[in-house]
């Protein structure tokens, strides 16, 4: 077991009290990274006290305490999970060599550059949802918010341990940059495009936590499973946090959804009560879906077959011994590839250029299931329209689908059919106007906006109508 | 037989739009048009068919668009400016056919910065996205490189740590010779797969500046207005470019002045040139006046197409017999119009159109020899074309002239930037200075005397002797004449141009056919492939 110092400036589990070089070389990061929070992070709420999780350990019981904490306190760590010292790699073409500790010379860039593209996520999705504090539906939600957020700026300072640690010079001016780039930026945008969608309600927000930070779960997955060592276990500890924004999208949802079909079933007509169509909901859920399925890169991609081969990203719980081969050889995908005359034609191609589809896969298997879930709700309530998720091929701008035009149920149409139909099947400016006229601010304790039903459960055992955030 | 004539209104791949006096040639590869069927070129990637189209284009530019004073070439696709040579192209390629991929591409940048040398029209490479490999090797051969600072944009030349071959179109070489960014930079650069972005770019040289993504098109259009304003003036309204077609007639490709008749089993080609037939323009106003179809342009225009017919659909044919055609005092004539009026814009393009054809000539990766006959018309460039042969075998006979013409003094230089003339007599330059001065017409005798020819036979010999000297020449190994006969053709001290060539059949063909790049485990032919590459680590 690691030995955890929590009285560091930085808290970690990495002995930063032995490394002098590297504890300089990340205090000195540190102000830089106050200043971001500052300047780019929640807006005007970092003078109240939140009811937070901090990360303090990373046992399997109790690894984190909660109390409440003003944010430009929180204590920020580096927390690598527990492995054992004589890990062997798991899969690709080094099966059975011992894990690195170090970066091997030949793979440095290419590990770089995944790092830095998992990392920039991090802060990206902190500074889309600066503004959603000021139209909170609860003050449940707002600590939800900025627990999510808090936890977004930690996985960001592990990202940057890894670059400061293993990637010299390089990794620290890649590290500085993850605080220049910022969402939305014309000059200087966030890497991946999805994060640089603005969220500007709360129906984004729980839509980019259900999906999005889900994408986040399966790409941390894939490096957690790495033969980078040090990669593997702070992607193995990140996947703890993140677990809980990935409920705080499904759950946030579902309250949403839960909350119409309530309304539906007492025959309220929902526009004159500040609640959210199905209809609406179904086309936010197609479009932040979509946006997280082109996160997991072209479905025929090089890249990932190199990846994989050369043991820097595996399938999803491919430690688990899940999958038959660890090699991935000898094995073919199916992938269903658009035809220039209008048809769908199954094309083979090797299992390893699929790796971005398999991980794919086991995410939607996971967003159907919690689509199931909300549908549930309205099932209860008698309500008969569902939610559904729209067909992988549908608006798509990465990989095989891209540059074609897809109907959310899979169907292949012209350019025409798209433009007079597009505004049936993702949110219209219309809907964006309703919904954020929905958005009251709501922070009485206990209280919630009537678009969205309270959670089943308080924060740590504590009641619902709990005081999450105290304002001064 | 393969064509090559393109036209911007069909163009597959590039947009070619003149805005005053900048013109903006925009990559955007439809994905679905490879020249062959096979492979889908995604993200700005090229292959021959994309390059036939850019190689069109800046011959127009040059021929039909005289008001143009500066190119900006760009992108037309957001997410990348281009991701160079498709690999997928190159894995499924034979050899010969990569290696003729790459001379044409090279052929075509080098056009380029010829129309920047010697037309006049400076190029700005607007970089505003990713831009790899060949895409950054056409950058290269811009006059500037303005990059998108966007925090992700690069450029790069990933060919060695991503499939093991060398960047086959010019990019080492104008990195540091061009460019002169160190040595040990360009190192650096050069095995790193992500290459380099925006100020780091600058400071190292590698691109000539760095602009937002806001401020960038703003910048590149303001720079392009600029580098025109002190571009001067040529004229209005250009000529057009006919099509060139040949009518094939069995194994003889027939143009109106050029002939070329394949003998596949005997392994080689005769190539027939004719001189000027019928008046010819006299001067910049009269050249503008026949458009495409004065001979000085038409002829070489047709042998510039024969010789691609030979590189990509004759790849056994080894030898080119040359043989000159026509009336000696009318190629003359024609030239000594083009000589006192080479500052006319149109005359000037003819010129180096002419002297670039000469070049593809020298570059002929087959053995030529030049048969001067009775009826041969060795004389002004035609000389040269004898001179840029292997060896001339001369009959030695009253009708045999040798006459130097006005243009060999320097108008139509090698790419290693001497004349046909320096070059031959790189042990005598002042004889070469007297030839190219005096333009004297030389008897056969006179002309084997002053080293123009390098047999000179006998009439009852010649029939045998010139039979035996091209069956012996086919019999020998390709290969070994390939690198020989491009070692001896460029006597004297290399440049930027020559070595390029040079790099490209010495080392990268060596590369291309290395177990490491094209053996079943290596890098070129496993890149995508579900194995990694597995190298053979002894160096040579």
């Amino acid at each position: 077991m690691s030995t955890v110092d929590l009285e560091s400036k930085i808290p970690n589990n990495v002995g930063l009290r032995e490394n002098k070089r590297l504890t300089m070389a990340l205090e000195k990061w540190q102000p830089k990274f106050l200043d971001w929070w500052k300047n780019v992070g929640p807006s005007d709420f970092n003078q109240n006290d939140i009811y937070l999780r901090t990360a303090v350990g990373v046992g399997q019981g109790g690894w984190a305490h909660y109390d409440y904490v003003k944010m430009p306190d929180y204590r920020w760590g580096i927390f690598l999970a527990d492995g054992p010292a004589d890990r062997k790699i798991h899969f690709g073409d080094m099966l059975g060599e011992a894990a690195w500790k170090e970066v091997p010379g030949e793979f440095r860039n290419r590990l770089r550059r995944l790092i830095v593209t998992q990392g920039d996520t991090e802060p990206a999705s902190v500074e889309q949802q600066r503004l959603l504090g000021h139209c909170c539906p609860s003050l449940y939600d707002l600590r939800s918010l900025f627990q999510v957020n808090v936890e977004e700026g930690r996985h960001l300072w592990a990202m940057v341990y890894l670059l400061h640690t293993h990637f010299g010079g390089d990794g620290r001016d890649e590290a500085d940059a993850m605080l220049e780039r910022h969402s939305g930026d014309q000059d200087n945008p966030r890497i991946l495009q999805a994060f640089n969608y603005p969220v500007t309600n709360w129906l984004d927000f729980f839509c980019f936590t259900a999906f999005m930070d889900r994408d986040g779960k399966y790409q941390l997955s894939s490096l957690a499973e790495s033969s980078f060592d040090p990669l593997a276990r702070t992607t193995q500890f990140m996947l703890a946090e993140e677990a809980y924004h990935l409920q705080t999208g499904e759950n946030g949802v579902g309250r949403i959804v839960k909350r119409t079909g309530e309304l539906m079933a007492q025959g309220q007509n929902l526009r004159n009560v500040g609640a959210i169509p199905l209809e609406v909901i179904q086309r936010y859920v197609n479009f932040w879906f979509t946006g997280s399925i082109d996160l997991f890169g072209g479905e025929d991609s090089t890249n990932a077959a190199e990846s994989f081969a050369n043991g820097l990203k595996g399938r999803y719980r491919e430690s688990d011994g899940i999958y038959k081969d660890p090699k991935a050889l000898n094995a073919n995908y199916v992938l269903e590839v658009p035809t220039e005359d209008g048809k769908i034609s199954k094309q083979e191609i090797p299992l390893r250029r699929a790796m971005n589809a398999v991980l794919l896969d086991a995410y939607i298997a996971d967003c159907k299931r919690i689509v199931e879930r909300w549908n549930r709700d309205l099932d209860k309530l008698g309500v008969k329209e569902r939610i559904s998720l729209p067909d992988r091929k549908f608006h798509r701008y990465q990989g095989v689908y891209a540059g074609f035009r897809f109907t959310p149920t899979g169907e292949l149409i012209d350019e025409a059919t798209w433009t007079k139909r597009h505004t049936e099947w993702l949110p219209t400016q219309a809907d964006r106007d309703y919904v954020n006229s929905c958005m009251v601010k709501v922070t009485a304790p206990g209280k919630f906006a009537n678009y969205i039903a309270p959670p089943q459960h308080g924060v740590n055992e504590k009641p619902i109508e709990f005081e999450y955030v105290r304002f001064h | 037989m393969t064509d090559f004539n393109r036209h911007p209104s069909c163009y597959r791949h590039w947009q070619l739009q003149i805005d005053g006096d900048v013109a903006h040639l925009r990559m955007n590869v439809d994905p679905a048009f490879p020249f062959k069927p096979g492979y889908e070129l995604k993200l700005n990637s090229y292959d021959l068919g994309v390059d036939m189209e850019l190689a069109d284009s800046i011959q127009r530019l040059r021929f039909e668009h005289p008001e143009v004073k500066a190119l900006v070439v760009g992108s037309g696709q957001e997410r990348a400016f281009c991701a160079g040579a498709n690999i997928w192209m190159l894995a499924e390629s034979t050899h010969p056919f990569k290696v003729n991929f790459c001379k044409f591409t090279n052929e075509t940048r080098l056009s380029l910065e010829d129309y920047s040398h010697n037309s006049g029209v400076k190029s700005l490479c607007a970089v505003n996205a990713a831009c790899a490999g060949g895409g950054y090797e056409l950058a290269l051969a811009c006059d500037e490189i303005h990059l998108v600072d966007d925090s992700n944009s690069a450029v790069s030349l990933p060919e060695v740590p991503l499939l093991a071959v060398l960047p086959g179109t010019g990019g080492l070489t104008r990195l540091v010779d061009k460019r002169k960014v160190r040595r040990d930079r360009a190192d650096v650069f050069c095995t790193m797969a992500e290459g380099m972005r925006g100020k780091k770019a600058v400071a190292w040289g590698l691109v000539d500046a760095a602009w937002k993504k806001s401020q960038f098109a703003d910048k590149v259009n303001a720079r392009a207005k600029e580098l025109a304003a002190q571009a001067p003036a040529k004229a209005q309204k250009g000529i057009v470019l006919e099509p060139i077609h040949a009518k094939v007639d069995g194994n003889a490709y027939k143009y109106e002045y050029v002939q070329c008749v394949v003998d596949a089993d005997a392994r080689k080609a005769t190539l027939t040139i004719h001189a000027p037939q019928g008046p010819q323009p006299q001067d910049g106003a009269a050249y503008e006046q026949a458009g495409c179809r004065s001979w000085a342009l038409q002829c070489w225009r047709e042998l510039d197409d024969a010789l691609l017919q030979l590189r990509f659909d004759h790849e056994e044919v080894g030898l080119i017999v040359l043989q000159t055609r026509g009336d000696r005092a009318a190629i003359l004539q024609v030239e000594k119009d083009l000589f006192a009026h080479r500052s006319h814009w149109l005359v000037n393009e003819v010129l180096l159109h002419m002297a670039r054809v000469l070049r593809r000539f020298d570059l002929m990766a087959r053995s030529t020899y030049a048969l001067v006959d009775g009826d041969a018309c060795m004389a002004g460039a035609f000389l040269e074309l004898t001179l840029a042969c292997d060896r001339v075998y001369m009959l030695d006979d009253d009708k045999v002239q040798a006459v130097v013409g006005p243009l060999s003094a320097g108008l139509l230089p090698m790419s290693h930037g001497l004349t046909r003339l320096q070059n031959r007599f790189l042990a005598q330059p002042e004889h070469a200075a007297k030839l190219a001065t005096a333009q004297p017409t030389l008897a056969a005798a006179e002309a084997d005397e002053q080293g123009l020819c390098t047999y000179l036979l006998d009439p009852v010999d010649w029939e045998d002797d010139v039979r035996i000297a091209l069956e012996e020449r086919v019999s020998l190994s390709p290969d070994a004449l390939t690198g020989m006969e491009a070692s001896l053709r460029f006597g004297g001290a290399e440049n930027c141009d020559s070595k390029i060539f040079g790099r490209l059949s010495a080392w990268q063909n060596w590369i291309f056919t290395r177990p490491n790049a094209t053996g079943d485990e290596g890098a070129l032919t496993r890149y995508g492939a579900p194995e990694s590459a597995k190298f053979d680590w002894r160096r040579t």
